[in-house]
């Protein structure tokens, strides 16, 4: 794909304040469509009716005591699937805590996701064949690591790419700044992808920074910055697409590394324990409700009969019936056993925590559990 | 009499701040969502309305620009409370903590002294996401220079905060959200405060001195009362303050009885437990008619919450080390 300099060069080129635009709130082209077929289009409106989906429905459980917070990511399919699915095979991602929908895109089950939100130990146990780092609960906090994984991917000279993953607020850290400006210097192949939903829970974007765009704060590292439509999966996959190329391409005379903003819009709360109408408007709402990024490509795609109603119903019948399965899966899982707090603290476990651990199994061998759970 | 109000520990807070804000001018709060927000757990709501937005301050995400410009604030004379929307995520301002915090009335040679209170929920229980549960009070009670305060009761919280905000030095305030809503008790109107350094007994009893802190008050409560059936007499003795750690209150506890027993969630290995028993070793060693026993949590990383029931002490783990205390 880098041969299309051209294009790549007119993505780094733009304004910070000029967001690549591909379709407009209809499904209507305004830019240049990526080089897709029928059926990775396909794959990326079916991934973000799957996130979409399963976010409703995770946040449901959490409302029936299924499961415990969780922070939802509707509005935001457009930035996780589009940039996901720009990745190649072994490529990863380093996210915060709401990449559900990029995470499925890698190859993360549902089941994992939900089991992690759901307190099991075995979700934070990834595949091995899954490129994703460790959920970052911290703010900004997986930022440097990107830096320090891509930097590894460079020394020791595989291909491999790093999208970083970050709301707004991360953007006020120190951790963004030293992870950024560390990739600048060891020009380390590297996409820092800022998921700008406009709330930090309740501080606007306008509160975290006086700078204009969030784009801009790649000028002061020496790398490119690029903002995107990101409720537009299609202008999302193109941005990312030409920022993994060019982290890929060290031959090329523009910094590997490249933060990009995805302007997006969070529908829901900031978590479940949120309550978003204390601080925004249900107008502000409504109106990027209007960009949801599901109705616009499904729109395109319709109107380049790539999509019908059939089609639509199909992967409407396979969404509910995967999410389903992996509620099923999850919750018939078994409850996790004790020792597993044990283990994995160490390669090996210390004598101290040998024997804690056996006055702890003692205990409960003569207590039983109701012994550990207060009334 | 001075009119009460019946509150939660998280109103306690709040209407300390609203207290002593009210009060002195020079006090103000900032932090994460802590303006129009009213906080996350709602322990400054209403207080954007009240005080404005100068005073009740909605910052960037930040939290070493929180610690280091309640820092300066206060070394300009100002009295600011920032707030750390969890313990968990206090250390981006840690190096502003013990680097600056801790030192600048020692630095400046007493020029300057940092009259501010940083608060933050801790503590385990309320089933909460990975990095919401831990109780790390130990590292900040390691650094001199800093008072590290834990109440337990809504009437403490309202005077322990007011006793933080006035003091001349910097005070860590955390906050055991696991009570923040569990009871409520009786809380004067009137600002009061809650002398910081001194312990208090929640329980009389002769056979075992029981010192614990924070959410852990009320098993360890429970657990007395279960074992007064017994005919084991628990005094039961709540620190308030772990640093400084009130030295005579320990020693007199465990004087009476020579068998002490320290409870805390926080990780057993350097814990305050350890701390404690040092301080009956040195002053008490004659008394002793048992090994101090310490019930705490693990020295594993904090579990995700499906098994957090089982890190964290409870009142059949606390009667155990009693019982183990007291049969020596």
């Amino acid at each position: 794909m880098y041969e299309e300099v051209g294009s790549t060069v007119s993505v780094f080129d733009r304004a910070y304040d000029d967001p690549v635009r591909v379709l407009d709130e209809d499904g209507e082209v305004v830019g240049d469509v990526p080089d897709l077929d029928d059926e990775e289009l396909v794959g990326i409106y079916r991934h973000m009716r799957l996130a979409r989906h399963f976010d409703e429905r995770a946040v449901s459980l959490q409302r029936q005591g299924r499961m415990g917070t969780y922070p939802p990511l509707s509005g935001q399919e457009g930035a996780q699937i589009g940039s996901a699915t720009a990745l190649a095979e072994g490529d990863w991602i380093v996210p915060s805590y709401r990449e559900h929908g990029a995470a499925l895109v890698r190859g993360l089950p549902l089941k994992q996701t939900l089991l992690y939100w759901m307190g099991h130990e075995a979700g934070n146990a990834t595949p091995e064949d899954v490129n994703v780092f460790p959920v970052a609960v911290p703010i900004a906090s997986q930022v440097p690591h990107a830096t320090g994984a891509s930097w590894a991917s460079k020394l020791r000279g595989t291909d491999e790419v790093f999208l970083c993953y970050f709301g707004d607020g991360a953007t006020s850290e120190g951790d963004f700044h030293e992870g950024v400006n560390f990739a600048g210097v060891f020009d380390t192949p590297t996409v820092f992808f800022c998921n700008n939903n406009q709330w930090a829970i309740s501080v606007p974007r306008e509160r975290q920074t006086r700078s204009a765009t969030l784009a801009q704060k790649a000028e002061a590292y020496g790398i490119d910055g690029v903002q995107v439509d990101g409720m537009d999966p299609l202008a999302v996959y193109s941005v990312t697409e030409a920022a993994v190329e060019k982290a890929r391409a060290p031959e090329t005379d523009r910094p590997r590394p490249t933060l990009i903003e995805a302007i997006q819009y969070r529908f829901g709360a900031h978590t479940t324990a949120d309550d978003p109408t204390v601080y925004r408007d249900e107008d502000e709402v409504e109106r990027w409700k209007r960009k949801d990024p599901i109705p616009r490509l499904e729109a395109y795609l319709r109107s380049e009969g790539v999509l019908d109603d059939e089609r639509v119903a199909e992967i409407e019948t396979l969404v509910e019936t995967r999410v389903a399965e992996a509620i099923e899966a999850a919750e018939s899982e078994a409850r996790p056993r004790p020792e597993e707090m044990f283990k994995h603290a160490y390669a090996e476990l210390p004598p101290e925590l040998e024997r804690q651990y056996e006055e702890f199994a003692a205990f409960r061998e003569a207590h039983g559990d109701e012994a550990f759970l207060e009334e | 009499m001075s009119e009460t109000q019946n509150l939660t520990v998280v109103q306690a807070v709040r209407d300390g701040l609203y207290t002593e804000m009210r009060e002195d001018d020079d006090v103000l709060v900032l932090g994460q969502d802590v303006g129009k927000n009213g906080g996350v757990f709602r322990a400054t709501e209403g207080l954007f309305d009240e005080f404005g937005g100068d005073r009740v301050v909605d910052t960037p995400l930040a939290e070493s620009g929180i610690v280091g410009a309640a820092v300066g604030m206060a070394a300009m004379g100002l009295r600011p409370v920032p707030e750390i929307q969890f313990s968990g995520f206090m250390y981006p301002g840690f190096d502003q903590i013990v680097s600056h915090m801790a030192r600048f009335r020692t630095r400046s040679r007493g020029r300057f002294n940092l009259p501010m209170t940083l608060r933050a929920p801790y503590g385990g229980g309320i089933r909460a996401p990975e990095h919401h549960s831990e109780s790390k009070e130990a590292f900040y009670a390691h650094e001199a220079g800093l008072k590290v305060v834990i109440p337990s009761t809504p009437y403490d919280a309202k005077g322990l905060l007011a006793a933080s905000i006035r003091d001349p030095d910097p005070v860590i305030f955390l906050e055991p959200k696991l009570i923040y809503r569990a009871f409520r008790g009786e809380v004067p109107e009137e600002p009061y405060t809650v002398p910081i350094g001194e312990a208090t007994t929640r329980r009389e009893g002769g056979d075992v001195a029981v010192f614990t802190y924070g959410a852990m008050t009320r098993p360890t409560l429970e657990a007395a009362e279960s074992l007064a059936e017994e005919g084991i007499d628990c005094e039961v003795v709540d620190l308030r303050t772990v640093s400084p750690l009130d030295r005579e209150a320990i020693v007199e506890a465990f004087e009476a009885t020579g068998r002490a027993v320290v409870v805390h969630e926080a990780p057993k290995t350097g814990g305050l437990a350890a701390e404690i028993t040092a301080i009956i070793q040195e002053e008490s060693l004659l008394y002793q008619e048992a090994p101090v026993k310490r019930v705490a949590g693990f020295d594993v990383p904090y579990p995700l919450y499906a098994l957090e029931d089982y890190y964290l002490p409870t009142a059949a783990r606390i009667e155990e080390g009693i019982t183990e205390a007291v049969e020596f």
